[in-house]
């Protein structure tokens, strides 16, 4: 077996064995690869892997399997994507059919039923905590206190696609940055020539 | 159907920043304008899907598609989840390894955190109409927001893990709704 396979074999194994141990979404598995990827195989240093958890917010899709295919593609590049996505995939998969499955068999007993009940609550709040969550990274001033409402309304009352209310976000704060940074520029330009005049009337 | 399930699944991998929850609000509009669920159905493929490990956003997936079509739904469906996020690791991650630092993502971010905050707040306001929490009156809506206020206690005072929430949660459904 020669090496560029063995190499894959192993970014897929460690993917999959980490994969179902992580319970609640995404973050829950960041300990996890820093442990394997870090300690265990050595595959990255510390900067690097920081890069990459924060590279995988900013890229669409799930954090854990963003992560996993970029360190698989830094590792082996296409082919490493691929193998580190279906390692990590494949074992909730699984288990998510099986769960799945269960579920659909006994969602009519009663105790599934009523235990269903319980848990939609729990998921409200779970989402709600999600949202503080995602909130806590935001740069909350003035201005994006605004944006939050702007966009919660703007839902409520139009029923309009969400993928529109995320492209008009990042907008937004595109416009929003770089008009406050070209109010910086002016201001910059102002002092500089104040500084000039002072300089000029002083030498006159 | 299954392509239907891929290209509406690459719709919504596309749209979810962030990762986990803040996609959910994107599947429930996809899914209900297709007329495939009921938000209520959809709040428990979420309970399942935070039930099992792995990825909340790829779990979902999984399982709408295998509800509406079998194992091949599941398949094509969490395929479309995760191909636009493989397409831009491929294609945009490996070019800039620290464009996350650039001014330009930077401002992307300071307008997109505060909007999907609101989004995933809408997730949650259309999630509890859905599920009668709404409803202000009898005990059904009362041990409801009972058990939302005690989960949300758990979250954030003690950092409760989903799992052991939900599963505490279900034990109250039991006890309260037999």
């Amino acid at each position: 077996m020669n090496e560029k396979a063995r190499l894959l074999i192993r970014i897929f194994l460690t993917f999959f064995k980490i994969s179902p141990v992580t319970f609640g979404g995404g973050y829950a598995m960041v300990p996890l690869i820093e442990r394997e990827v870090l300690e265990r195989h050595k595959w990255m240093n510390e900067k690097e892997l920081t890069d990459v958890f924060a590279l995988a917010e900013t890229v669409p899709g799930a954090v854990a399997v963003n992560s996993a295919m970029m360190i698989g593609y830094r590792l082996a590049g296409t082919t490493g994507a691929a193998v580190a996505m279906i390692g990590v995939c494949l074992p909730t998969f699984l288990i998510v059919l099986a769960l799945g499955i269960l579920y659909l068999y006994l969602q009519k007993e009663w105790w599934v039923a009523s235990a269903m009940e319980g848990v939609r609550a729990a998921v409200i709040a779970l989402i709600l905590y999600a949202a503080v969550h995602i909130g806590k990274h935001a740069r909350w001033d003035r201005k994006t206190r605004l944006l939050l409402c702007l966009s919660f309304a703007v839902l409520l009352l139009l029923h309009i696609h969400p993928l529109f209310v995320i492209t008009g976000g990042a907008v937004v704060g595109i416009l929003l940055k770089f008009r406050v940074r070209r109010k910086f520029f002016l201001r910059l330009k102002k002092a500089v020539n104040l500084e000039n005049e002072k300089r000029e009337s002083k030498a006159g | 159907m299954w392509w239907e399930l891929f290209v509406t699944f690459f719709k919504i991998g596309l749209a979810s920043y962030g990762g986990g929850y803040a996609m959910i609000p994107v599947i429930e509009h996809e899914v209900t304008r297709h007329g495939w669920m009921t938000a209520q159905q959809l709040t428990d493929v979420i309970a399942v899907a935070g039930m099992a490990p792995g990825p909340i956003a790829a779990n979902s997936a999984i399982f709408v598609g295998y509800q509406l079509d079998g194992v091949t739904g599941a398949v094509a469906a969490l395929l479309g989840m995760v191909s636009p996020s493989l397409l831009c690791v491929l294609f945009l991650a490996t070019l800039f390894a620290r464009w996350h630092r650039h001014p330009f993502f930077v401002a992307v971010f300071y307008g997109l955190r505060p909007v999907l905050t609101g989004l995933i707040l809408y997730a949650a306001v259309r999630f509890a109409r859905a599920n009668g929490l709404f409803l202000l009156s009898g005990s059904h809506a009362g041990a409801l927001l009972f058990i939302l206020g005690l989960s949300l206690f758990l979250l954030f005072r003690f950092h409760l893990h989903p799992a052991w929430v939900m599963l505490l949660s279900g034990m109250l459904g039991v006890f309260f709704f037999h």
